[in-house]
Formats: structure tokens, sequence, C-alpha cells
């Protein structure tokens, strides 16, 4: 059973931390929070030296975690330490998945990935064209690889994904790169109309910073939301100030549990306009 | 001319999702408008390149320099393009291509500040609006570039991410590209990034090479025995090489940027050359699988170059392929080696060359120049000792923008052939 499972009762929260960030100790109390806030599925980032579909938030929380001494065996360790019954998505760059081990393809990552627990992949440098090795490899061990659906993706392209997606669709609910934002974007419903036929879990990500955001997202169709930039805020905040990591970690169960409440807020919503 | 999305193993679209439709319109556009010619497209980028660029553009016999080596170097003079740089070829036919496909904006990455300069000026033009991205390291290295770009009515945008280099300036843009794709074309400056830009800016270039090989068979009767350019990105590069790749017994040796040592720096993630031919590995970045500047986990080193326009540690994806091949051979020559370079192609042939392109010339004097004591004690390359009997170099731009850096770097070094450059203190400092 793949990450399908974690949409199939209610909406799922899904939360996005840089690991590591800003330091692996402190990382691993804030992932851990995510899960008692109403985590379904986590997505940890491995962080890459260029990530180009990150803004500015996610990209500083990388920077932070490279400095901490973040690297893919880390990360592999990192992972094995959480004490979390969620599953776990890596996100992370293609130069990292195809160099490591022996080096030159994606295989001996996706061998690691599965043996310390990892239950699939967001790769955003990564389309179908290109996603045939990290596919079959994932298909190997068992692993789903998730594609982001882009306001931009139509026609054949929307095909070619449907048919190599697993686990859950990634719905990008604007264009631009990740960062939290003060409104929900047209674009959001539009991208949900056009993939509403699939028979896989849709979570929307890219700009999800409120209960709010998350209640309208579900309740415009999304099985999921998936948060990133609104959380890794609270970590680069209380990196800032000083503040104790376990004031941190509250702060992020709290703004799970704002999230996670929201979603199913739309979901009531979803089921009453169903109903009448 | 070919839409060739992949060389060998190396090329590729490794891009966000957002991004892929507007490079398939993007493909469609470069196969119908530059391969097919379109709508007269092609017609029209020639007639702008001749009455705004001014090509076609001399290959001139470097008279001080032949006697020297005892070689006949001829110089292919892309630093009188307008502008200074091969970097109006490309700019101007991709500014151009936007506007035929309905485009209403032009962002561009610039290193150098040269294919920023040259984007600002062929988007000024066409009428275009046009922003540059350019990191805070080459803002301050470069700024002539900087000062031409505004005045050409550019916004320049600093990039402050990681050294603040073109590696950084790249990523923002796309980033830039990802939000406003619908609307924006990017023009990139070198033949790196997804296909089809590889083989949509070589062919923009690759004009270098149509008019040099014309031109050496007009001077000398036949074809040269080696043809040298920097390598960085590599568009002048590949521009240069590109007419020549069927020519089996033309030399094509492509000059990377040594820096200050080949050696990298693991601990620091910091390799302080840029020679990702010489020494890189074969990893994905910015789009295309090509050879890169990582580390063992495959992050992307932070490289050097005296040269900002060689500062990148990835280099074009059919360079990367031809070098495998065996038909373009990677060299480098390092910052002492290129300054020399700089000021002996400004005293002997009257020509203030880049930083970059003083890299090609290090190379020749390497190779062909005569014994000194310091070369005495290193290893002469065993098998371009002898670069034949006529020899191109592209030379690639003008020095103008590089003075600054030059004055700072020679007078940090003990080189025998730089000028005395006291009066620059006198004058204060500054120019």
């Amino acid at each position: 059973m793949g990450l399908e499972r974690a949409f199939a009762d209610e909406p799922a929260f899904v939360p996005y931390l840089a690991a590591g960030d800003p330091d692996y100790d402190a990382s691993i109390e804030y992932v851990e929070a995510l899960a008692r806030g109403g985590a379904d599925v986590i997505e940890l980032g491995l962080p890459f030296s260029e990530p180009i579909a990150e803004g500015s938030t996610i990209q500083e929380a990388v920077v932070r975690s490279l400095d901490a001494g973040m690297s893919p065996d880390r990360f592999f360790e990192f992972v094995e330490e959480l004490d979390v019954d969620v599953p776990l998505v890596c996100m992370t760059y293609y130069n990292l998945i195809y160099q490591y081990g022996s080096g030159q393809g994606p295989e001996p990552f996706v061998e690691k990935a599965a043996e310390v627990g990892i239950e699939g992949f967001v790769v955003p440098d990564l389309p179908a064209e290109e996603a045939g090795p990290l596919r079959a490899a994932c298909d190997e061990y068992g692993l789903d690889l998730i594609f982001i659906v882009a306001p931009t993706t139509k026609g054949d392209r929307l095909a070619s994904m449907m048919d190599q997606t697993s686990g859950y669709v990634y719905v990008q609910a604007r264009l631009g790169v990740t960062g939290a934002k003060d409104d929900v974007d047209d674009a959001t419903e539009e991208s949900l109309a056009r993939i509403a036929e699939w028979d896989v879990p849709k979570a929307v990500g890219f700009g999800i910073k409120t209960g709010d955001h998350a209640e309208r997202i579900v309740s415009a169709g999304a099985d999921g939301i998936i948060v990133g930039s609104a959380l890794v805020d609270i970590v680069a905040e209380g990196h800032e100030n000083g503040d104790p990591a376990d004031e941190v970690a509250e702060r992020l169960e709290g703004k799970a549990r704002e999230l996670k409440a929201g979603a199913l807020r739309g979901a009531e919503q979803q089921a009453t306009a169903e109903g009448s | 001319m070919s839409s060739e999305s992949k060389f060998g193993d190396y090329g590729g679209q490794f891009v966000p999702e957002a991004l892929m439709p507007a490079i398939e319109e993007l493909t469609d556009a470069y196969e119908r408008y530059v391969i097919d010619n379109e709508d007269g497209f092609m017609d029209e980028f020639r007639r702008r390149l001749a009455e705004f660029g001014g090509r076609p553009l001399p290959l001139q016999r470097a008279d001080q320099l032949s006697a020297r080596y005892d070689t006949e170097v001829y110089l292919k003079r892309e630093d009188l393009l307008h502008g200074g740089a091969h970097k109006l070829n490309n700019a101007l036919g991709q500014v151009l291509l936007a506007k035929y496909m309905g485009k209403e904006r032009i962002i561009a990455e610039t290193g150098a500040g040269q294919h920023g300069t040259a984007t600002a000026m062929a988007a000024a033009h066409l009428d275009m609006p046009c922003e540059i991205y350019m990191g805070e390291t080459d803002i301050a290295r470069q700024r002539p570039n900087v000062f031409r770009m505004r005045i050409n009515d550019a916004e320049v945008n600093p990039v402050t991410t990681g050294r603040g280099t073109l590696k950084e300036a790249i990523s923002e843009t796309m980033r830039d590209w990802a939000t406003t794709v619908e609307t924006t074309h990017y023009v990139i400056g070198s033949i790196v990034g997804p296909a089809p830009f590889p083989a949509m800016v070589r062919d923009f270039q690759s004009v270098i090479s149509e008019e040099a090989r014309e031109q050496i068979v007009e001077k000398t009767g036949g074809l040269p025995d080696a043809v040298l350019a920097c390598a960085g990105g590599g568009s002048n590069t590949m521009g240069a090489f590109h007419h020549f790749v069927p020519d089996d017994d033309v030399d094509l040796y492509a000059v990377e940027a040594g820096g200050s040592s080949l050696s990298v720096d693991e601990e620091e993630g910091v390799a302080p050359n840029s020679a990702s031919l010489s020494t890189g590995d074969e990893g994905v970045l910015h789009g295309a699988r090509t050879k890169l500047l990582q580390d063992s986990d495959g992050q992307i080193m932070e490289s050097h170059s005296v040269s900002a326009g060689l500062d990148y540690a990835g280099v074009g994806p059919e360079l990367a392929h031809l070098v495998d091949e065996g038909r373009v051979t990677p060299v480098n020559v390092d910052d002492d080696t290129a300054l020399e370079a700089f000021h002996r192609l400004s005293q002997d042939e009257g020509i203030i060359p880049a930083l970059e392109t003083a890299h090609a010339f290090g190379y020749l004097e390497r190779v062909a120049g005569p014994a000194t004591d310091d070369r005495a004690a290193e290893p002469r390359d065993e098998h371009h000792d002898d670069l034949g009997d006529t020899v191109i170099v592209n030379v690639s731009g003008r020095g103008d923008k590089d003075l600054e850096t030059v004055i700072e770097e020679t007078q940090k070094r003990d080189l025998d052939i730089a000028p005395d450059m006291s009066i620059f203190n006198e004058i204060g400092g500054g120019i």
C-alpha cells in the first residue's frame, strides 16, 4: 500500500521542512512536532546547493542546513533516527540522487532511501521526460514518485504525467517558486479541475500559509495540502531570535494543528456541497 | 543546423514542470524560425547583425605574435562586434526570436556583464523591456557593464545568494522565469541550460566559425591547423568551433580558467578554478546533464577565475560531449598566465582583450612561446607542443570592462611584462 493510504479517510496535511535546518538535533524535534500536530505525510527536504524551484524562504533554509553539515548520508541517518509514525517523502534535486553511491544513476540512492524507510520522492527539476530511470528504480524498490502538475501543465504533458505519477500528485497552486502567500490563487481551482478524473490523491502546494487557505483549497476539491515555507518561516524566526528548540517545536505543532483543522473544515464544506 | 536535445549522454531538459510548456514552445519556435527560416526570421537576423552589430568581422593576421611564435596567428575579431564581445550574436538572435514568439518581456542572467550588456542593447534596439540578474560579486568587479546596462534602460537585479556569481544569477533568472513564463523569454547567455538552448545559442554563435572558415581559406588557401577559444559556459568556444568540427585535421582547443589551482577543497565546497571540462564530473545542473565542478555528494562547487565570464561550475553539454569524443581538447591556463597574456596582446598587437579571451592567448604562449626559467621547470604539454603552422585564436571580447580588475591584480603580482602601474595610485586608484 503506497502513499495513497494517507489520503484515504480525510484530507491529508503534508508539511515540508528542510532536514537539518537550522541544525540536526533541532530539526529532529521539529519534524516530530509536525507529526504530533497532525501531519499525514511529511516531505523532508534534502538540501541541494542550487535549489532553482525554491523561493527565498527555503533557499535560506537550505543554506542553514548545508552550513550545519547536512549531506545525503547524514540525511539517511536523520530519517532513521526520527521517531514518527507518518510516511516520509524525500524532496530533493536530481543531481544528488544521480551522484549517490558509485554514482551516475538513481538506483543506489533509491535503494538506500527504501532501506531507511523513505516511501516516495518529489524531484522538482525532473520532468516526466527525464524521469524514466528514477521511475524504474522506484518501481524496483516499491517507492512512489510524485510529479508536480503546474498551472501551465496541459494536454499531452498532463496525460504522460498521469501515467508516471504514484502515491499522490503535487498540484502547484500558482506559477513561480515556493513561498508563503497572503491569498489563494485562482489557478489552483483550474488545475484541480483539469485533473479531476485522475484516480490519484491531489495535494495542493505553493503559497499555503493559514488554516483558512487550507480550508478553501480542500473545499475546492483537493485531497490534501502541502505546506513548506510557512513552517520554515517559523524555524527561521526561532533561529534568528535564538529561541530554544522546544519553544520553536511547540509553535510548529500549533501551526500544524491550525492547518490540519482548516483542511478538515474544508472537507466538511465539500461534503455539504455534495450533499445539497 | 539541427535541433538536437542531447549530445551523447549530455544535455536534456532538467527543469521544473512549470517551465516545460515554455521550453516546448521555444523548441517549436527555434525549429520554425531559426532552422526553417519561417517568415524570413534568419534573413532579418542576418540583416540586423550586419547593420546593428557590424558583421562580418575581420580575420586579422597578428604580425608580432606570428613572429614571436613562428606560426601564422590569425585573430577572429569578435571584440569588434557591437558591444565589444561575441555575446550580441546570441542576444540579438534570442530577443528577435522572442519578438517573433509574441513575448512581451526579456530577462537574462549575466556573469561578466557582457551578456547582460548585449541583451540590454538588443532589447533597446528591438523595443522590449528587459531585466538582468547579476551576482553582487560580479556587480562589484564589472561596474562599467552595470552602468552600460542601466544606460540602455535595463533593470539590473543584484543576486545576493551564494558567492554572488554566474551560477546564482542563472538560478535566480530561472526562478523569475518560473513565475513569468507566459509573457517572458529568458535569453540564456551561453550554450548551457535545458534543450533547445544549447543548440540554439550555438547556432546563433556559429556565425563566428562560418565567417572564419571562409576567411582563412581566402587568406591562406587552406584550413588552419588549430583553433583556440576560451571556454567558460562555452558559447564563443562552440561558435568558433562549429563549422570546423567536421574538419578532422583542424585541432580544437577549449582553454579553461585554471584559476589559482586545479585542486579542490571538498570541505569548503570550493574549486579555485573553473575548469569543468578538464576536471569536472558528469552531473545535472541548470537544466542539463554535463560536466560539473561538484563534490562527491553532488553539491555544486563554488568556482573561481580572475575572469568573471569564465567563473562557472558547469559547461555546455555539446562541449562536454565533443571532449569525450576526443574532438575537442580541453586545456587550462591559470590566472597569472592569463594576466601576462592580457598585457602581451595589449602591447604587441594593440588589442586590449577581455580577461576571458586572454586565457586563449595564455595557452598559445605556454605551448609556442620562448622557454623561460619558470617554464623549464614545468613539463610542456607533450602532445600539444606544436599547434601547427596556422592558428586561429578567437578574440571573444575586448577588455575595457576588465581594466579595474587588471590594475588591481597586476599590482598584486610581480609580472615582468606589466607596465608600471604606479600612475594609477597617483590619480587616486579608481578609473
